[in-house]
Order: structure tokens, then sequence, then C-alpha cells
């Protein structure tokens, strides 16, 4: 009895779960072509949420960002291109949604420091093994040389 | 000597970052200019809240600047800017609502309760102009000048603090 008790309690449990769980989940799309399916999964995970700064709209539950992937995927299915769907998003909600942000006289900076700091660390470098170079060329000097003699005499004569 | 001035450098590397780290401190992250700056008002053709039958389009914002703001029923913070929209509709700035994702009933018992400064609001309820605007958290608030140009954007609730600098920008379109 007990056990039956149990196992209804369990089933009750599973039924109301059930809803929830679609209810919290993102939205699932059909797309008539595999192709499409993929594209959709790209492009929503290159998008970031306007509302929620560090989400891809793709996991975001904000009403945004559902929005926002309704769009891609109406427009997909219009046909557009990848570049067209960014640019769509862009003209509205501004450069912040793109996580790849583009090189324009904004972003030169952040695209450019990271090959200016190789660069300067390749002269680093470059200057530091030329100077070790430099030094270990150099001969002994007459009083070195002196003094290094007078080393080994002393080992030789105890 | 020279090598010496050498060991400021990661000195004066530090006070770089932390000046701008400080600065940093103090910005609002939320705070962006919205893409549609300076650009037209998007076209729409949407009934308005008073009104199921009526109809409005972009041409309601020509010929005067007005203060387009965007609101909603269930948006908390809206309630806190009802007066400061109510201050700015006193001293003469045309407001116009935008009522986004809302029912008319819900949307009219929030204006019952709070107070109308709207000369109209229009009714966006699956928030489709609100998409085009590019609105991601009610409130928010567009300047568009007499030409319907995108001149000022306020996004979250305009504070008693902010009251002066609307009306200011909203003098400089003028």
């Amino acid at each position: 009895m007990a056990l039956m008790t149990r196992a209804g309690l369990l089933l009750l449990l599973l039924i109301t779960s059930v809803p929830v769980l679609a209810d919290s989940a993102i939205e699932v799309r059909d797309f008539e072509r595999p192709v499409m399916a993929e594209r959709y999964r790209d492009l929503t995970a290159s998008l970031r949420c306007p509302k929620c700064d560090a989400q891809a709209i793709d996991s975001s539950d904000s009403p945004v960002a559902a929005d926002m992937r309704e769009r891609v995927a109406d427009l997909l299915r219009e046909g557009r291109s990848d570049k067209e769907i960014l640019d769509y998003m862009v003209a509205r909600f501004g450069e912040f949604v793109l996580y790849n942000p583009r090189l324009d006289e904004r972003t030169w900076l952040l695209w450019g420091l990271p090959f200016v700091l190789v660069m300067i660390g390749g002269f680093i470098v470059a200057v530091f093994v030329r100077k070790r170079k430099h030094a270990q060329v150099r001969a002994l000097s007459a009083e070195e040389r002196e003094y290094l003699n007078a080393l080994f005499n002393r080992e030789g004569s105890e | 000597m020279k090598r010496r001035l050498l060991l400021l450098f990661p000195l004066l590397v530090f006070l770089g970052l932390g000046f701008f780290l400080y600065r940093g401190l103090a910005m609002d992250p939320s705070a962006r200019d919205s893409a549609l700056l300076a650009q037209q008002f998007p076209a729409f053709t949407l009934s308005t809240l008073e009104d199921p039958d009526a109809r409005v389009d972009e041409s309601l914002l020509l010929e005067q600047v007005t203060l387009v703001n965007v609101w909603a029923e269930w948006c908390p913070t809206c309630k806190e800017e009802m007066p400061q929209l109510l201050t700015l509709a006193e001293r003469g700035v045309r407001l116009v609502g935008i009522n986004y994702k809302d029912t008319r009933v819900k949307g009219r018992e929030f204006l019952d309760e709070f107070g109308d400064p709207f000369e109209v609001n229009i009714f966006d309820p699956d928030g489709d102009l609100g998409f085009e605007l590019g609105v991601y958290g009610v409130p928010e608030t567009f300047l568009v000048d007499a030409e319907g140009i995108i001149r000022y954007k306020h996004t979250g609730y305009i504070t008693p603090e902010d009251v002066e600098r609307v009306v200011q920008e909203v003098g400089k379109w003028r």
C-alpha cells in the first residue's frame, strides 16, 4: 500500500513537472533543412543579449532575447544571409550585440593591440638575445686572465 | 642613471591602468547610445491604447519635438518614473507613450492610477515597434525632433535628478 502511494506520488510529480520544464527551457525550433538549424544555432550563439550583458541570446531567459531568437528564425526562413541578419540586429540594438565587434575606427585599438604587444615583446626578446650574445663573445681582459691564473696556481700548489 | 629611470616604467603602467579602471568604476555599464541616434523614427501603423479603431503612424511625431516614452503596466520602475513624466508634461514637453507588451485593460488601469502625461499612447501589444526601436528594458525614452529624427535616448527610468537634463535636451532640438 505504502509502495503504491509512493509510486502514485512519483507519477504525480512527473506529470506536474513536465509543463514547468517545457516552460523554462529555450524553445525548440524546426527548420526544413539541417543547414538552417545549424545557422540558427551559430547566429543565436554569436548574438549577445542586450539586457543580460554576458550571455548569448541562445541561452537567455530574458524576453528581449526570446524576441531576438524569434526574429532570427523568421529572417532565416525568409532566406536572408547571416550578414543581413547580423546587420538587422545591429541596426536596432547597436554593435553591442555582436560578440565579435567589427573592425572600425572605434575598435581598431581593440583588434590591433594584441599584435602591437606581441611586436613589443618580440623586440624586447631580440634586444636581450643580442646583448647576451655580445657578452659571450667578449674575451677576458688581461686583469681577469691574471686573476684566473692566480686561482689556478693556488689550487695546484695545495 | 638611465637604467634607474627604466625602473619607474612599471609604476607608470600601473598608474595608467589604475586611472582608466578607476574611471570605469563610476561608469554605468548598461548606459549605451541607441543604435538609432540621428536616424528616422521607424515606420509603424498601430492603434492607440485609448481607441482600438484608431490608426496612428510615424507622422504623429512630426512638426513638434516629442518625448516618446516606452512603458508597461508590469514594469515597476515605470511607476516610479510617472511623477517625473508628469512634471515634464507640466513644463510644456510633448509626451507620447508606447504601451509595450501590455493589455488595454491593464494599460488603462495604470494611467488611471498613476496619471496620464501623454498626448496619446501607441498600443504595441506584441512589442513590434519596441523591437524596431531596440528596446531591451522598459522604461526607455526617446527624444524625437520635429523632422521625426531620434536625437537622444534615456535608458532606464528618468529620476527626479534627470528631469533638468531632459528639459535641456528637449530645448536643444526645439
